[in-house]
């Protein structure tokens, strides 16, 4: 019998394939520190990425318009939704067309960086990834992304 | 594009219908149509930022055809001393005028302002990113001379890296698919990411470091300021800004006909000799301003449909 580092869960939603060391960032950018038991895992072997993380959130089922938020720091993230022990749907992360404060505008001088402003950065290009500030209309590739 | 009601806050909203709208509005205002179109309307000036053409411009508009101009230059009389944000600035003034005219300068306050307003907004610039107003008088300057945009081309010369208008009007010009020529030293050259956007919309882009190595013929030359704060070296921008002052002599050199223009202010760029010549239409792009303004203020408030 395969033994689970980390245990199974019931109902809820599994956030499988994170790069290592960003389940943390994942909790943060998804807002579900409080949503009940959160189990995380950090640096397991995978066979695919070499180390990965997982979460595992019980009871709660997150929705596409969520789990999209996390296509920035873990594009090839699995979900899982696990209803009455059985898992009922399987997905991929997609990436949206806006992200709204989760991306941190690189710009000194532009409006976000006032308090109560929330960023709001539109996918211009999709390869390199792209995005521009919907307010200073600067741009900035995936790989110059700041993380709010 | 349906313009009453809607903000003007940037280039990249506009298509290149919207752009034509506003030449054949501006147009038609020039020659004396929508007369008295503002009356009863109150537009304000809320400029965070000195400014003299812009602010008179908009407010001499405003009363040539009918409107009453309120608003402040400079923050110092008003609660933003006082710690108030630009947002709540910008709903309380929406209670008390049709439009908002807004110069700010920090980039974005101008998108942020027309998300709190509940009229039109219009940016007047946004720090080193958007002065949409300047972009559509500049066109329709151009359409005065060209009676077709897409086959004009027009040759960029002076700080093409930092500056707004040149950016803001060479992407007007990419929707039009119009020809265009960047003349610069290479550190103040056009922003690779901008050169790319630009040529992917189908315009061709040709690039030279002095006026004298251009091989292709110019319908305009649109110099802009070198400033000196660009540079480290007081020794290396005396050399530069020498290299690009436009004389009588580079025009003559230049393609017979060819039409300077500048955003305004100008400093040495170009020698004050030029003025006189009949290429010279700077000053006449200036006070393009006042029709092209008048179109816009009638068209967002719906009094020029």
């Amino acid at each position: 019998m395969k033994t689970y580092k980390v245990y199974a869960i019931s109902d809820g939603t599994v956030i499988d394939h994170i790069p290592a060391t960003r389940a943390l960032k994942v909790i943060d950018i998804l807002g579900i520190e409080n949503e009940g038991i959160l189990t995380i895992g950090i640096g397991f072997s995978s066979k695919k990425m070499g180390k990965k993380d997982i979460i595992k959130i019980e009871n709660k089922y997150l929705g596409k318009d969520e789990t999209d938020k996390i296509s920035l720091i873990a594009p090839d993230a699995t979900i899982n939704i696990i209803k009455n022990g059985t898992l009922k749907e399987k997905r991929r992360i997609e990436r949206p067309d806006t992200y709204i404060d989760i991306v941190k505008c690189r710009n000194p001088n532009c409006i976000t960086q006032s308090t109560g402003v929330k960023t709001k950065f539109r996918v211009v290009k999709s390869s390199p990834l792209t995005l521009r500030c919907h307010y200073c209309e600067r741009t900035v590739e995936a790989g110059e992304v700041e993380i709010l | 594009m349906k313009f009453k009601g809607q903000s003007i806050i940037s280039i990249r909203d506009m298509e290149k219908e919207a752009l034509l709208k506003i030449i054949e509005t501006a147009d038609a205002v020039k020659r004396g149509g929508h007369k008295g179109c503002l009356e009863g309307k109150v537009v304000s000036t809320a400029f965070f930022e000195p400014s003299t053409r812009t602010r008179f411009s908009f407010a001499s508009a405003t009363q040539y055809m009918g409107g009453k101009v309120i608003g402040f230059a400079g923050t110092a009389s008003t609660s933003v001393t006082k710690g108030e944000s630009l947002v709540d600035t910008i709903k309380t003034i929406s209670g008390y005028c049709d439009v908002i005219v807004i110069r700010h300068p920090v980039e974005g306050a101008a998108r942020l302002a027309s998300e709190a307003a509940t009229v039109p907004v219009i940016n007047a610039g946004d720090g080193a990113n958007q002065h949409p107003t300047q972009t559509f008088l500049d066109l329709f300057t151009m359409s005065e001379r060209f009676r077709d945009l897409s086959k004009i081309r027009v040759g960029f010369l002076g700080d093409l890296k930092y500056g707004r208008t040149v950016h803001s009007l060479a992407y007007a010009l990419a929707l039009f698919r119009a020809p265009m020529v960047f003349i610069a030293p290479e550190i103040l050259s056009m922003p690779g990411y901008l050169l790319e956007e630009i040529r992917e919309m189908g315009s061709e882009t040709r690039q030279f470091e002095a006026l004298c190595d251009i091989d292709v013929s110019l319908d305009v030359l649109y110099v802009t300021r070198i400033q000196k704060e660009r540079f480290g070296d007081m020794q290396e921008y005396e050399r530069v800004a020498g290299t690009y002052r436009v004389t009588p002599e580079t025009v003559r050199a230049l393609t017979e006909g060819v039409r300077i223009m500048h955003p305004l202010p100008r400093v040495d760029e170009i020698d004050v000799e030029v003025d006189a010549m009949e290429n010279a239409i700077y000053f006449e792009q200036a006070h393009n301003g006042i029709p092209v303004r008048q179109a816009i203020l009638g068209l967002v408030m719906g009094t020029i449909s």
